[in-house]
Protein backbone atom coordinates (compact mmCIF):
# COMPACT_ATOMS: atom_id res chain seq x y z
CA UNK A 1 0.00 0.00 0.00
CA UNK A 2 1.38 3.42 -0.85
CA UNK A 3 0.49 6.73 0.75
CA UNK A 4 -1.56 9.21 -1.27
CA UNK A 5 -0.21 12.11 0.78
CA UNK A 6 3.27 12.23 2.27
CA UNK A 7 4.28 15.40 4.06
CA UNK A 8 7.86 15.84 5.19
CA UNK A 9 9.15 18.76 7.25
CA UNK A 10 6.67 21.28 5.93
CA UNK A 11 6.94 24.75 7.39
CA UNK A 12 4.84 27.89 7.31
CA UNK A 13 5.51 31.40 8.56
CA UNK A 14 3.50 34.49 7.69
CA UNK A 15 5.31 37.80 7.42
CA UNK A 16 2.94 40.70 7.92
CA UNK A 17 4.49 43.59 6.05
CA UNK A 18 1.66 45.95 6.88
CA UNK A 19 2.31 45.36 10.59
CA UNK A 20 5.94 46.39 10.49
CA UNK A 21 7.13 43.07 9.08
CA UNK A 22 6.21 41.02 12.13
CA UNK A 23 6.83 37.31 11.57
CA UNK A 24 4.17 34.84 12.61
CA UNK A 25 5.59 31.31 12.67
CA UNK A 26 2.66 28.88 12.40
CA UNK A 27 3.99 25.35 11.94
CA UNK A 28 7.33 23.67 11.47
CA UNK A 29 8.42 20.07 10.92
CA UNK A 30 4.98 18.97 9.74
CA UNK A 31 5.39 15.31 8.80
CA UNK A 32 2.69 12.68 8.33
CA UNK A 33 1.21 10.54 5.62
CA UNK A 34 -2.25 9.40 4.64
CA UNK A 35 -3.06 6.01 3.18
CA UNK A 36 -5.93 5.16 0.83
CA UNK A 37 -9.20 4.66 2.72
CA UNK A 38 -7.84 6.38 5.80
CA UNK A 39 -9.18 9.47 7.57
CA UNK A 40 -6.54 11.40 9.49
CA UNK A 41 -7.94 14.03 11.83
CA UNK A 42 -5.83 17.06 12.72
CA UNK A 43 -6.18 17.92 16.38
CA UNK A 44 -4.98 20.93 18.32
CA UNK A 45 -6.18 24.17 19.85
CA UNK A 46 -7.57 27.11 17.94
CA UNK A 47 -4.83 28.90 16.05
CA UNK A 48 -2.51 25.88 16.10
CA UNK A 49 -2.41 25.85 12.30
CA UNK A 50 -4.85 23.08 11.38
CA UNK A 51 -6.58 25.00 8.61
CA UNK A 52 -3.25 26.33 7.39
CA UNK A 53 -1.97 22.77 6.93
CA UNK A 54 -5.07 21.82 4.91
CA UNK A 55 -4.61 24.91 2.76
CA UNK A 56 -0.98 23.99 2.16
CA UNK A 57 -2.01 20.51 1.03
CA UNK A 58 -4.49 22.13 -1.37
CA UNK A 59 -1.86 24.57 -2.64
CA UNK A 60 -3.86 27.55 -1.43
CA UNK A 61 -1.13 28.56 1.04
CA UNK A 62 2.51 28.32 0.10
CA UNK A 63 4.87 26.06 1.94
CA UNK A 64 8.12 27.77 2.98
CA UNK A 65 10.16 24.58 3.08
CA UNK A 66 9.70 20.82 3.14
CA UNK A 67 7.73 18.59 0.78
CA UNK A 68 4.10 17.73 0.21
CA UNK A 69 4.15 14.66 -2.01
CA UNK A 70 0.88 13.78 -3.69
CA UNK A 71 0.15 10.67 -5.72
CA UNK A 72 -1.28 12.30 -8.81
CA UNK A 73 -2.20 10.45 -12.01
CA UNK A 74 0.02 7.56 -10.94
CA UNK A 75 3.12 9.61 -10.18
CA UNK A 76 4.45 11.32 -7.09
CA UNK A 77 4.52 15.10 -7.34
CA UNK A 78 5.74 17.60 -4.75
CA UNK A 79 2.93 20.09 -4.50
CA UNK A 80 5.01 22.46 -2.39
CA UNK A 81 7.21 23.06 -5.41
CA UNK A 82 4.74 22.53 -8.26
CA UNK A 83 3.86 24.96 -11.04
CA UNK A 84 0.45 26.66 -10.85
CA UNK A 85 -0.85 24.64 -13.78
CA UNK A 86 0.21 21.41 -12.09
CA UNK A 87 -1.59 22.43 -8.91
CA UNK A 88 -4.73 23.18 -10.93
CA UNK A 89 -4.50 19.76 -12.54
CA UNK A 90 -4.06 18.15 -9.11
CA UNK A 91 -7.25 19.92 -7.98
CA UNK A 92 -9.09 18.74 -11.07
CA UNK A 93 -8.05 15.11 -10.83
CA UNK A 94 -6.77 14.34 -7.33
CA UNK A 95 -7.59 16.65 -4.41
CA UNK A 96 -11.01 17.88 -3.33
CA UNK A 97 -11.40 20.42 -0.54
CA UNK A 98 -14.36 21.33 1.61
CA UNK A 99 -13.39 24.68 3.05
CA UNK A 100 -14.75 25.97 6.32
CA UNK A 101 -16.85 28.53 4.51
CA UNK A 102 -18.33 28.37 1.04
CA UNK A 103 -16.67 30.75 -1.36
CA UNK A 104 -18.79 30.27 -4.44
CA UNK A 105 -18.70 32.20 -7.65
CA UNK A 106 -21.43 34.83 -7.38
CA UNK A 107 -24.61 34.49 -9.40
CA UNK A 108 -24.14 30.79 -10.21
CA UNK A 109 -27.01 28.49 -9.20
CA UNK A 110 -26.55 26.04 -6.36
CA UNK A 111 -27.04 23.10 -8.70
CA UNK A 112 -24.23 24.34 -10.95
CA UNK A 113 -21.95 25.20 -8.02
CA UNK A 114 -22.22 21.56 -6.95
CA UNK A 115 -22.02 20.10 -10.47
CA UNK A 116 -18.96 22.12 -11.49
CA UNK A 117 -16.22 19.74 -10.26
CA UNK A 118 -17.79 17.05 -12.45
CA UNK A 119 -18.14 19.35 -15.46
CA UNK A 120 -14.45 20.22 -15.44
CA UNK A 121 -13.58 16.53 -15.64
CA UNK A 122 -15.78 16.15 -18.70
CA UNK A 123 -18.96 14.64 -17.24
CA UNK A 124 -21.92 15.67 -19.45
CA UNK A 125 -24.00 18.52 -18.03
CA UNK A 126 -27.23 16.57 -17.62
CA UNK A 127 -25.54 13.76 -15.73
CA UNK A 128 -23.54 16.20 -13.56
CA UNK A 129 -26.71 18.07 -12.64
CA UNK A 130 -28.58 14.88 -11.86
CA UNK A 131 -25.83 13.74 -9.52
CA UNK A 132 -25.67 17.21 -7.94
CA UNK A 133 -29.42 17.13 -7.32
CA UNK A 134 -29.24 13.67 -5.77
CA UNK A 135 -26.51 14.75 -3.36
CA UNK A 136 -28.25 18.02 -2.46
CA UNK A 137 -31.40 16.01 -1.77
CA UNK A 138 -29.49 13.65 0.46
CA UNK A 139 -28.15 16.64 2.38
CA UNK A 140 -31.71 17.94 2.80
CA UNK A 141 -31.38 21.03 0.62
CA UNK A 142 -34.90 21.71 -0.63
CA UNK A 143 -35.30 21.48 -4.39
CA UNK A 144 -36.76 25.00 -4.59
CA UNK A 145 -33.32 26.33 -3.58
CA UNK A 146 -31.35 24.55 -6.29
CA UNK A 147 -31.79 27.23 -8.91
CA UNK A 148 -30.71 30.04 -6.57
CA UNK A 149 -27.11 31.13 -5.95
CA UNK A 150 -26.11 30.04 -2.43
CA UNK A 151 -25.00 33.55 -1.39
CA UNK A 152 -28.23 34.26 0.52
CA UNK A 153 -28.50 30.81 2.16
CA UNK A 154 -28.20 30.22 5.89
CA UNK A 155 -24.82 29.17 7.30
CA UNK A 156 -25.81 25.53 7.58
CA UNK A 157 -27.30 25.47 4.08
CA UNK A 158 -24.16 27.00 2.61
CA UNK A 159 -22.04 24.47 4.39
CA UNK A 160 -24.11 21.61 3.00
CA UNK A 161 -23.75 23.05 -0.51
CA UNK A 162 -20.02 23.17 0.13
CA UNK A 163 -20.04 19.56 1.31
CA UNK A 164 -22.01 18.44 -1.75
CA UNK A 165 -19.51 20.22 -3.99
CA UNK A 166 -16.61 18.50 -2.24
CA UNK A 167 -18.12 15.02 -2.14
CA UNK A 168 -19.62 14.87 -5.63
CA UNK A 169 -16.51 13.83 -7.52
CA UNK A 170 -14.57 10.63 -7.11
CA UNK A 171 -11.23 12.21 -6.28
CA UNK A 172 -8.67 10.08 -4.43
CA UNK A 173 -7.95 12.75 -1.78
CA UNK A 174 -10.42 14.83 0.19
CA UNK A 175 -9.64 17.63 2.67
CA UNK A 176 -12.37 18.56 5.14
CA UNK A 177 -12.27 21.69 7.30
CA UNK A 178 -14.94 21.37 9.99
CA UNK A 179 -17.54 19.91 7.66
CA UNK A 180 -20.11 19.37 10.41
CA UNK A 181 -19.57 22.55 12.42
CA UNK A 182 -22.88 24.29 11.77
CA UNK A 183 -25.07 21.28 11.00
CA UNK A 184 -27.92 19.78 12.98
CA UNK A 185 -27.80 16.18 14.19
CA UNK A 186 -29.61 14.73 11.19
CA UNK A 187 -27.30 16.39 8.69
CA UNK A 188 -24.22 15.47 10.73
CA UNK A 189 -25.33 11.84 10.35
CA UNK A 190 -25.54 12.29 6.58
CA UNK A 191 -21.97 13.63 6.51
CA UNK A 192 -20.67 10.78 8.67
CA UNK A 193 -22.31 8.39 6.18
CA UNK A 194 -20.71 10.17 3.21
CA UNK A 195 -17.28 9.97 4.85
CA UNK A 196 -17.74 6.23 5.49
CA UNK A 197 -18.57 5.72 1.80
CA UNK A 198 -15.45 7.60 0.75
CA UNK A 199 -13.37 5.37 3.01
CA UNK A 200 -14.83 2.29 1.37
CA UNK A 201 -13.91 3.81 -1.99
CA UNK A 202 -10.29 4.11 -0.83
CA UNK A 203 -10.26 7.88 -0.57
CA UNK A 204 -7.54 9.37 1.64
CA UNK A 205 -8.95 12.10 3.89
CA UNK A 206 -7.53 14.77 6.14
CA UNK A 207 -10.18 16.33 8.36
CA UNK A 208 -10.54 18.94 11.06
CA UNK A 209 -13.45 18.22 13.42
CA UNK A 210 -14.08 19.82 16.76
CA UNK A 211 -17.03 17.65 17.79
CA UNK A 212 -15.62 14.81 19.94
CA UNK A 213 -18.31 12.33 19.04
CA UNK A 214 -18.01 12.88 15.29
CA UNK A 215 -14.24 12.80 15.53
CA UNK A 216 -14.31 9.48 17.34
CA UNK A 217 -16.53 8.04 14.63
CA UNK A 218 -14.59 9.17 11.57
CA UNK A 219 -10.94 9.28 12.70
CA UNK A 220 -8.65 6.37 11.92
CA UNK A 221 -5.73 8.30 13.35
CA UNK A 222 -5.13 11.64 15.08
CA UNK A 223 -2.27 13.95 14.25
CA UNK A 224 -1.58 16.48 16.97
CA UNK A 225 -0.77 19.79 15.30
CA UNK A 226 0.48 21.23 18.59
CA UNK A 227 3.54 19.02 18.08
CA UNK A 228 4.38 21.14 15.04
CA UNK A 229 4.16 24.41 16.93
CA UNK A 230 6.70 26.79 15.46
CA UNK A 231 6.41 29.66 17.92
CA UNK A 232 9.68 30.31 19.70
CA UNK B 1 -17.97 27.64 -36.64
CA UNK B 2 -14.67 29.27 -37.60
CA UNK B 3 -13.48 27.36 -40.60
CA UNK B 4 -9.82 27.42 -39.69
CA UNK B 5 -10.05 25.70 -36.32
CA UNK B 6 -8.83 22.31 -37.45
CA UNK B 7 -5.22 22.21 -36.30
CA UNK B 8 -4.70 19.94 -33.34
CA UNK B 9 -3.81 21.65 -30.09
CA UNK B 10 -1.14 20.36 -27.84
CA UNK B 11 -2.04 21.60 -24.39
CA UNK B 12 1.30 20.71 -22.89
CA UNK B 13 3.27 23.01 -25.12
CA UNK B 14 3.50 26.73 -24.41
CA UNK B 15 1.31 29.00 -26.51
CA UNK B 16 3.02 32.29 -25.70
CA UNK B 17 6.52 32.74 -24.33
CA UNK B 18 7.88 36.06 -23.03
CA UNK B 19 11.61 36.30 -22.41
CA UNK B 20 13.21 39.29 -20.73
CA UNK B 21 10.70 41.76 -22.13
CA UNK B 22 11.85 45.31 -21.57
CA UNK B 23 10.53 48.61 -22.84
CA UNK B 24 11.87 52.04 -22.08
CA UNK B 25 10.49 55.44 -23.03
CA UNK B 26 13.52 57.67 -22.73
CA UNK B 27 14.47 57.35 -19.09
CA UNK B 28 11.16 55.71 -18.07
CA UNK B 29 11.46 51.95 -17.83
CA UNK B 30 7.81 51.08 -18.47
CA UNK B 31 8.44 47.35 -18.45
CA UNK B 32 11.49 45.61 -17.07
CA UNK B 33 12.74 42.09 -17.79
CA UNK B 34 9.41 40.23 -17.82
CA UNK B 35 9.49 36.50 -18.53
CA UNK B 36 6.70 33.94 -18.37
CA UNK B 37 5.06 31.11 -20.25
CA UNK B 38 1.35 30.89 -21.08
CA UNK B 39 -0.22 27.54 -21.93
CA UNK B 40 -3.32 26.89 -24.03
CA UNK B 41 -6.48 27.48 -22.00
CA UNK B 42 -4.65 29.40 -19.28
CA UNK B 43 -5.92 32.78 -18.10
CA UNK B 44 -3.26 35.10 -16.72
CA UNK B 45 -4.22 38.29 -14.89
CA UNK B 46 -1.82 41.21 -14.71
CA UNK B 47 -2.54 43.44 -11.72
CA UNK B 48 -0.82 46.46 -10.27
CA UNK B 49 -1.14 50.17 -9.67
CA UNK B 50 -1.59 52.83 -12.30
CA UNK B 51 1.57 53.38 -14.32
CA UNK B 52 3.11 50.04 -13.32
CA UNK B 53 3.45 48.96 -16.94
CA UNK B 54 0.48 46.65 -17.41
CA UNK B 55 -0.77 48.11 -20.67
CA UNK B 56 2.76 48.41 -21.99
CA UNK B 57 3.32 44.71 -21.30
CA UNK B 58 0.07 43.80 -23.03
CA UNK B 59 1.09 45.75 -26.10
CA UNK B 60 4.49 44.08 -26.12
CA UNK B 61 2.89 40.65 -25.82
CA UNK B 62 0.51 41.33 -28.68
CA UNK B 63 3.29 42.70 -30.91
CA UNK B 64 1.78 46.15 -31.11
CA UNK B 65 4.91 47.55 -29.56
CA UNK B 66 8.48 46.49 -30.24
CA UNK B 67 10.49 45.70 -27.09
CA UNK B 68 13.70 47.55 -26.26
CA UNK B 69 15.06 44.14 -25.24
CA UNK B 70 13.77 40.60 -24.98
CA UNK B 71 11.33 38.75 -27.18
CA UNK B 72 7.88 37.19 -27.44
CA UNK B 73 7.23 33.90 -29.21
CA UNK B 74 3.88 32.42 -30.19
CA UNK B 75 2.97 28.91 -31.25
CA UNK B 76 1.28 29.23 -34.62
CA UNK B 77 -1.48 26.85 -35.70
CA UNK B 78 1.09 24.74 -37.51
CA UNK B 79 2.65 23.99 -34.10
CA UNK B 80 5.81 26.03 -34.66
CA UNK B 81 6.90 28.55 -32.02
CA UNK B 82 7.80 31.79 -33.82
CA UNK B 83 9.44 35.01 -32.67
CA UNK B 84 6.78 37.68 -33.14
CA UNK B 85 9.28 40.36 -34.05
CA UNK B 86 10.63 38.20 -36.85
CA UNK B 87 7.16 37.90 -38.40
CA UNK B 88 6.33 40.07 -41.35
CA UNK B 89 3.65 42.73 -41.01
CA UNK B 90 1.23 40.65 -43.10
CA UNK B 91 1.73 37.58 -40.91
CA UNK B 92 1.16 39.63 -37.78
CA UNK B 93 -2.03 41.12 -39.18
CA UNK B 94 -3.18 37.61 -40.08
CA UNK B 95 -2.63 36.50 -36.47
CA UNK B 96 -4.71 39.42 -35.25
CA UNK B 97 -7.53 38.56 -37.61
CA UNK B 98 -7.62 34.84 -36.93
CA UNK B 99 -5.88 33.56 -33.84
CA UNK B 100 -6.06 36.52 -31.48
CA UNK B 101 -8.59 38.83 -29.97
CA UNK B 102 -7.93 42.18 -28.33
CA UNK B 103 -10.55 43.67 -26.04
CA UNK B 104 -9.92 47.34 -25.31
CA UNK B 105 -11.11 49.13 -22.20
CA UNK B 106 -12.74 51.70 -24.47
CA UNK B 107 -15.09 49.82 -26.82
CA UNK B 108 -14.83 52.66 -29.30
CA UNK B 109 -11.25 51.54 -29.98
CA UNK B 110 -12.27 47.97 -30.72
CA UNK B 111 -15.49 48.57 -32.64
CA UNK B 112 -16.56 50.48 -35.69
CA UNK B 113 -19.01 52.75 -33.98
CA UNK B 114 -21.01 53.82 -37.02
CA UNK B 115 -21.70 50.45 -38.65
CA UNK B 116 -24.30 47.97 -37.47
CA UNK B 117 -23.63 45.47 -34.68
CA UNK B 118 -24.17 42.63 -37.14
CA UNK B 119 -21.56 44.07 -39.46
CA UNK B 120 -19.12 44.60 -36.61
CA UNK B 121 -19.22 40.88 -35.90
CA UNK B 122 -19.56 39.76 -39.53
CA UNK B 123 -16.57 41.80 -40.60
CA UNK B 124 -14.21 39.57 -38.60
CA UNK B 125 -15.62 36.51 -40.36
CA UNK B 126 -15.21 38.08 -43.79
CA UNK B 127 -11.62 38.88 -42.88
CA UNK B 128 -10.96 35.17 -42.45
CA UNK B 129 -12.56 34.34 -45.78
CA UNK B 130 -16.24 33.77 -45.08
CA UNK B 131 -18.30 34.99 -48.02
CA UNK B 132 -21.76 33.50 -47.68
CA UNK B 133 -23.98 36.36 -46.50
CA UNK B 134 -26.62 34.13 -44.88
CA UNK B 135 -24.07 32.13 -42.93
CA UNK B 136 -22.28 35.26 -41.75
CA UNK B 137 -25.54 36.79 -40.58
CA UNK B 138 -26.59 33.60 -38.79
CA UNK B 139 -23.27 33.29 -37.00
CA UNK B 140 -23.28 36.98 -36.08
CA UNK B 141 -26.83 36.60 -34.72
CA UNK B 142 -25.95 33.60 -32.64
CA UNK B 143 -22.98 35.47 -31.16
CA UNK B 144 -25.10 38.50 -30.33
CA UNK B 145 -27.48 36.19 -28.50
CA UNK B 146 -24.57 34.60 -26.69
CA UNK B 147 -23.48 37.98 -25.37
CA UNK B 148 -27.08 38.82 -24.49
CA UNK B 149 -27.72 41.47 -27.11
CA UNK B 150 -31.31 41.31 -28.39
CA UNK B 151 -31.59 40.48 -32.08
CA UNK B 152 -33.83 43.51 -32.54
CA UNK B 153 -30.65 45.54 -32.09
CA UNK B 154 -28.56 43.74 -34.72
CA UNK B 155 -28.98 46.48 -37.32
CA UNK B 156 -28.24 49.31 -34.90
CA UNK B 157 -24.77 50.83 -34.69
CA UNK B 158 -22.91 50.56 -31.37
CA UNK B 159 -22.90 54.33 -31.03
CA UNK B 160 -26.56 53.86 -30.01
CA UNK B 161 -25.61 51.22 -27.39
CA UNK B 162 -24.97 51.57 -23.65
CA UNK B 163 -21.43 51.06 -22.31
CA UNK B 164 -22.12 47.52 -21.15
CA UNK B 165 -23.71 46.55 -24.48
CA UNK B 166 -20.78 48.00 -26.39
CA UNK B 167 -18.37 45.96 -24.32
CA UNK B 168 -20.39 42.79 -24.90
CA UNK B 169 -20.45 43.53 -28.61
CA UNK B 170 -16.69 44.01 -28.60
CA UNK B 171 -16.35 40.60 -26.98
CA UNK B 172 -18.59 38.98 -29.60
CA UNK B 173 -16.58 40.62 -32.37
CA UNK B 174 -13.38 39.25 -30.89
CA UNK B 175 -14.56 35.73 -30.20
CA UNK B 176 -16.51 35.01 -33.37
CA UNK B 177 -13.41 33.75 -35.16
CA UNK B 178 -12.65 31.39 -32.27
CA UNK B 179 -9.26 32.82 -31.41
CA UNK B 180 -6.86 30.80 -29.28
CA UNK B 181 -5.59 33.80 -27.35
CA UNK B 182 -7.36 36.95 -26.21
CA UNK B 183 -5.76 40.06 -24.75
CA UNK B 184 -7.95 42.24 -22.57
CA UNK B 185 -7.04 45.62 -21.12
CA UNK B 186 -9.34 46.53 -18.21
CA UNK B 187 -12.35 44.89 -19.88
CA UNK B 188 -14.69 45.90 -17.06
CA UNK B 189 -13.22 49.35 -16.42
CA UNK B 190 -15.49 52.33 -16.77
CA UNK B 191 -18.69 50.31 -16.34
CA UNK B 192 -20.93 50.55 -13.33
CA UNK B 193 -20.88 47.75 -10.84
CA UNK B 194 -23.98 45.77 -11.82
CA UNK B 195 -23.00 45.97 -15.49
CA UNK B 196 -19.50 44.82 -14.59
CA UNK B 197 -20.88 41.80 -12.76
CA UNK B 198 -22.93 40.70 -15.75
CA UNK B 199 -20.00 41.17 -18.12
CA UNK B 200 -17.75 39.20 -15.81
CA UNK B 201 -20.19 36.28 -15.64
CA UNK B 202 -20.38 36.30 -19.40
CA UNK B 203 -16.61 36.37 -19.87
CA UNK B 204 -16.07 33.65 -17.31
CA UNK B 205 -18.57 31.39 -19.07
CA UNK B 206 -17.14 32.00 -22.53
CA UNK B 207 -13.50 31.59 -21.53
CA UNK B 208 -14.35 28.27 -19.88
CA UNK B 209 -16.50 26.95 -22.72
CA UNK B 210 -14.11 27.92 -25.49
CA UNK B 211 -10.97 26.91 -23.59
CA UNK B 212 -9.39 30.24 -24.48
CA UNK B 213 -6.03 31.40 -23.28
CA UNK B 214 -6.17 34.99 -22.13
CA UNK B 215 -4.02 37.75 -20.70
CA UNK B 216 -6.23 40.13 -18.74
CA UNK B 217 -4.98 43.44 -17.42
CA UNK B 218 -7.05 44.63 -14.48
CA UNK B 219 -6.66 46.71 -11.37
CA UNK B 220 -9.64 44.86 -9.88
CA UNK B 221 -8.60 41.84 -7.83
CA UNK B 222 -12.16 40.49 -7.86
CA UNK B 223 -11.87 40.26 -11.66
CA UNK B 224 -8.56 38.46 -11.31
CA UNK B 225 -10.03 36.03 -8.78
CA UNK B 226 -13.03 35.19 -10.93
CA UNK B 227 -11.37 34.96 -14.32
CA UNK B 228 -7.76 33.95 -13.94
CA UNK B 229 -5.76 30.87 -13.09
CA UNK B 230 -2.57 32.80 -12.44
CA UNK B 231 -1.66 36.36 -11.54
CA UNK B 232 1.37 38.54 -12.05
CA UNK B 233 1.69 41.57 -9.79
CA UNK B 234 3.51 44.53 -11.35
CA UNK B 235 5.10 47.51 -9.69
CA UNK B 236 7.30 50.13 -11.30
CA UNK B 237 7.58 48.11 -14.52
CA UNK B 238 8.69 44.88 -12.83
CA UNK B 239 6.85 41.71 -11.95
CA UNK B 240 7.21 41.51 -8.17
CA UNK B 241 5.11 38.43 -7.43
CA UNK B 242 3.49 35.71 -9.49
CA UNK B 243 1.65 32.46 -8.86
CA UNK B 244 -1.62 30.62 -8.67
CA UNK B 245 -4.36 33.23 -8.31
CA UNK B 246 -5.90 32.04 -5.04
CA UNK B 247 -2.43 31.52 -3.55
CA UNK B 248 -1.26 35.04 -4.34
CA UNK B 249 -4.53 36.58 -3.13
CA UNK B 250 -4.92 34.47 0.04
CA UNK B 251 -1.25 34.22 0.98
CA UNK B 252 0.41 37.29 -0.54
CA UNK B 253 4.12 37.46 0.08
CA UNK B 254 5.38 40.87 -1.04
CA UNK B 255 4.61 44.05 0.91
CA UNK B 256 2.98 45.67 -2.11
CA UNK B 257 0.80 42.61 -2.81
CA UNK B 258 -0.30 42.52 0.82
CA UNK B 259 -1.26 46.17 0.53
CA UNK B 260 -3.24 45.52 -2.67
CA UNK B 261 -5.06 42.57 -1.11
CA UNK B 262 -5.80 44.35 2.15
CA UNK B 263 -7.37 47.30 0.40
CA UNK B 264 -10.20 45.30 -1.15
CA UNK B 265 -13.16 43.47 0.25
CA UNK B 266 -12.88 39.68 0.14
CA UNK B 267 -14.34 38.17 -3.02
N1 LIG C 1 -3.55 34.34 5.35
C1 LIG C 1 -3.04 34.52 6.59
N2 LIG C 1 -2.28 35.60 6.84
C2 LIG C 1 -1.76 35.79 8.06
N3 LIG C 1 -1.92 34.96 9.11
C3 LIG C 1 -2.68 33.87 8.92
C4 LIG C 1 -3.29 33.60 7.66
N4 LIG C 1 -3.97 32.44 7.77
C5 LIG C 1 -3.80 32.01 9.04
N5 LIG C 1 -3.03 32.86 9.73
C6 LIG C 1 -2.61 32.70 11.14
O1 LIG C 1 -2.04 31.41 11.31
C7 LIG C 1 -2.39 30.86 12.58
C8 LIG C 1 -3.04 29.51 12.38
O2 LIG C 1 -4.31 29.68 11.80
P1 LIG C 1 -5.23 28.48 11.36
O3 LIG C 1 -6.44 29.05 10.71
O4 LIG C 1 -4.43 27.52 10.58
O5 LIG C 1 -5.58 27.83 12.78
P2 LIG C 1 -6.56 26.64 13.16
O6 LIG C 1 -5.76 25.64 13.88
O7 LIG C 1 -7.30 26.18 11.97
O8 LIG C 1 -7.56 27.35 14.18
P3 LIG C 1 -9.15 27.18 14.39
O9 LIG C 1 -9.32 25.92 15.15
O10 LIG C 1 -9.51 28.38 15.20
O11 LIG C 1 -9.78 27.17 13.05
C9 LIG C 1 -3.30 31.88 13.23
O12 LIG C 1 -2.52 32.65 14.12
C10 LIG C 1 -3.79 32.73 12.09
O13 LIG C 1 -4.07 34.03 12.49
N1 LIG D 1 3.98 56.21 -25.33
C1 LIG D 1 4.57 56.50 -24.17
N2 LIG D 1 5.51 57.45 -24.07
C2 LIG D 1 6.11 57.74 -22.91
N3 LIG D 1 5.84 57.11 -21.75
C3 LIG D 1 4.91 56.16 -21.77
C4 LIG D 1 4.21 55.80 -22.95
N4 LIG D 1 3.34 54.81 -22.66
C5 LIG D 1 3.47 54.56 -21.35
N5 LIG D 1 4.41 55.35 -20.81
C6 LIG D 1 4.85 55.35 -19.40
O1 LIG D 1 5.15 54.01 -19.04
C7 LIG D 1 4.69 53.71 -17.73
C8 LIG D 1 3.76 52.51 -17.76
O2 LIG D 1 2.56 52.86 -18.45
P1 LIG D 1 1.36 51.84 -18.70
O3 LIG D 1 0.37 52.51 -19.57
O4 LIG D 1 1.92 50.56 -19.17
O5 LIG D 1 0.78 51.68 -17.22
P2 LIG D 1 -0.48 50.84 -16.70
O6 LIG D 1 0.04 49.90 -15.67
O7 LIG D 1 -1.24 50.29 -17.82
O8 LIG D 1 -1.30 51.98 -15.95
P3 LIG D 1 -2.91 52.21 -15.85
O9 LIG D 1 -3.40 51.26 -14.80
O10 LIG D 1 -3.00 53.62 -15.38
O11 LIG D 1 -3.50 51.97 -17.19
C9 LIG D 1 4.06 54.99 -17.22
O12 LIG D 1 4.99 55.67 -16.46
C10 LIG D 1 3.71 55.75 -18.48
O13 LIG D 1 3.71 57.14 -18.25
MG1 LIG E 1 -9.34 26.34 11.29
MG1 LIG F 1 -3.20 50.65 -18.60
Amino acid sequence: MSALIEIADAEKTFTMHLQGGVRLPVVRGVSFDVQPGECVVLAGPSGAGKSSILKMIFGNYRCDSGRIDILHRGARIDLANAEPRQILDIRRATIGYVSQFLRAVPRVSTLDVVAEPLLVTGVPRAEARARAGALLGRLNIAERLWSLPPATFSGGEQQRVNIARGFISNLPILLLDEPTASLDAANREVVVGLIAEKKRDGVAMVAIVHDDEIRARIADRLVDVAAFAAAA
Amino acid sequence: MAESNSATQDNDRPLLVAEGLTKSYGRVLACRDVSFVLYPGEVLAIVGESGSGKSTLLQLLSAQLAPSAGKVSYRMRDGVLRDLNALGEAERRFLFRTDWGYVHQDPAMGLRMAVSAGANVGERLMAVGWNHYGKIRDTASSWLERVEIGLDRIDDAPKTYSGGMRQRLQIARNLVTEPRLVFMDEPTGGLDVSVQARLLDLMRGLVGELGLAAVVVTHDLAVARLLSHRVMVMKGGSVIETGLTDQVLDDPREPYTQLLVSSILPA
